[in-house]
């Protein structure tokens, strides 16, 4: 049976990305169960408070405490809310999160699906994350979820722009929109133009710098964490679109926003950090294993978002739209510009 | 049948009972999300193709750009939908012949191929084969040097659509307080705080 033509080509190949994609998404969601916790920890350390510490040795299984609690918990349904979009708005936010991880290389050949327009795709998938939001506001028929839903389409269009200037800047110094690719063209770089050997100076952090800085911004304001939390912010309203969810849609929501912040985090570490390279490509350093450093530079990205939202307090919504359309628009615009004429001129494109 | 037809029929099942859906459903909002639904087959049909770039752009600007404005316009409408259901036969004659005259139009424009065969020759500039070149790359080739004027145009087009729009909305409104970002980061603590010696049990 496992010769016959019919096994390998149909039945064979679906079956083995069925296992892959498991083990990517329990991976996953162990480490959005972690980042959770992360989360509390560096929020609590940096209010001088202990955060969680009581489920668990030192707090470890809180995020698996908080996963039964919201599984257990009646789901609510508002009478008034439109029934099928309410309970269709937390599936799509939370599949779609997901789905952007099928492209992502984590080391060398490590992905799911290593498609040729892989960092378009992930980034058509980040500007679909909006309608989670905005299908849960309207369905909700209620005030708060309403004004979530009309800030964060707002909010998420505008930053949308300036993420795909930046990207635009990478495929130029790239030649391609595969995210191996995107990977290994950090192998050399300035650094090694200098007469260095293979090191973190050759990661587009440095030769993009202020394009670095635009697109960890911009995926903070994307993926709706403090400062740019408008949608959500508690002072005004309530938990934005969130208010009439309750157990596992709710759930749902919440998975899906730090699906999409690790998400954000990887897509870093790929375009700026040198994904899966070694800081520096000498003896101590290339023994570890790619995966490992991906996942440092991941974690270090995550730890600097967490900083962020403890310390920056939150923007007004009127300063949002500014950032957003007149300082990184024009100023990944003109990146672009320079970047591609630095490359003509040079020749190195 | 292979798996391609397989999916080719999903695609196309599903993109044309959603496009009628929205014609057919009773919420606007229902609408557009299934012009979304629509727009995500469409994208599927595309990448059946092996238009991938084509597929990706449909999704990043059509869904997620522009349904998003729709459906931030629909949302905040207050629409009367029996009102709006009012002149149906009556519209019915104009919208059937709208209708009719795109789905000839269609017909004309991808029957041409099988009526006459060189009509591919003559209207397709030749792009090299997809194994040597990038989607991406071949549509850029196309774009950047033999329709570079159509290029320009389209967005010189885009542009006097957008000053235009601003220019209809822009409104000046005197005696407001807006917050001017230069002036406040070129505060100091010189013009901003003065340091008086004040006596005690005397204020100033």
């Amino acid at each position: 049976m496992f010769e016959s033509e019919f096994f390998l080509t149909y039945v064979a190949p679906p079956l083995w990305m069925l296992a892959q994609s498991v083990l990517m998404l329990v991976l996953l969601l162990v480490t959005v169960a972690y980042i959770l916790y992360a989360d509390r920890k560096i929020f609590a350390a940096v209010q001088m408070r202990r955060g969680p510490n009581v489920v668990g040795p030192w707090g470890l299984l809180q995020s698996f405490a908080d996963l039964l609690k919201f599984v257990i918990k009646e789901p609510i349904i508002p009478a008034s809310a439109n029934k099928g979009v309410f309970l269709l708005a937390p599936l799509v936010a939370g599949v779609l999160a997901l789905s952007a991880w099928a492209v992502v290389p984590i080391a060398d050949g490590w992905a799911v699906a290593d498609p040729n327009l892989g960092l378009l795709f992930v980034f058509a998938i980040s500007s679909l994350e909006v309608y989670g939001i905005i299908m849960g506001g309207w369905a909700s028929n209620s005030k708060y979820p309403f004004l979530a839903a009309l800030r964060s389409a707002a909010q998420m269009v505008s930053y949308e722009v300036s993420i795909g200037f930046v990207i635009i800047t990478v495929l130029l110094c790239v030649g391609s929109l595969n995210l191996t690719d995107v990977v290994n063209a950090q192998r050399d770089g300035l650094g090694t133009m200098m007469g260095a050997p293979n090191s973190l100076l050759d990661w587009h952090w440095l030769a993009l710098f202020p394009m670095f800085i635009v697109f960890f911004i911009s995926a903070i304001a994307e993926t709706n964490r403090p400062p740019f939390d408008l949608p959500e912010a508690e002072s005004e309203l309530v938990a934005g679109h969130m208010v009439e969810y309750s157990s596992t849609p709710f759930l749902l929501f919440f998975l899906g926003e730090f699906v999409a912040i690790c998400l954000m985090c990887a897509l870093t570490t790929i375009l700026f950090l040198g994904g899966w390279l070694p800081p520096v490509d000498i003896a101590p350093f290339n023994w570890i294993h790619g995966a490992v450093w991906f996942v440092l530079k991941g974690l270090f990205v995550f730890f600097c978002m967490a900083m962020v939202r403890s310390i920056v307090p939150r923007y007004r919504y009127d300063q949002l739209m500014r950032l957003g359309w007149k300082v990184f628009l024009p100023l990944s615009l003109f990146m672009v510009f320079l970047t591609a004429f630095v490359l003509q001129f040079m020749g190195w494109a | 049948m292979s798996v391609v037809a397989l999916f080719f029929y999903l695609f196309a099942t599903i993109t044309v009972a959603s496009a009628f859906m929205v014609i057919a459903s009773r919420n606007p909002v229902h609408s557009v999300l299934f012009l979304i639904l629509a727009f995500f087959n469409a994208s599927g049909l595309f990448m059946l193709m092996g238009a991938e770039f084509l597929a990706l752009i449909l999704i990043v600007v059509y869904v997620g750009a522009v349904a998003v404005l729709f459906l931030f316009v629909v949302m905040m409408l207050d629409v009367d939908f029996a009102e709006l259901r009012e002149g149906f036969l009556q519209y019915l004659p104009i919208g059937g012949i709208i209708g009719a005259v795109l789905a000839i139009e269609l017909i004309l424009v991808l029957g041409s191929y099988t009526i006459d065969a060189d009509t591919a020759r003559v209207a397709v500039q030749p792009i090299p084969d997809m194994a040597e070149t990038s989607n991406i790359k071949a549509l850029g080739d196309l774009l950047y040097t033999r329709y570079i004027f159509f290029f320009q145009m389209a967005g010189m087009i885009l542009l006097v659509a957008m000053v235009g729009a601003i220019v209809l909305t822009l409104n000046h409104r005197p005696n407001v307080k807006r917050q001017n970002i230069a002036d406040q980061v070129a505060r100091d603590p010189d013009d901003a705080v003065t340091l008086r010696g004040v006596k005690s049990g005397e204020g100033i």
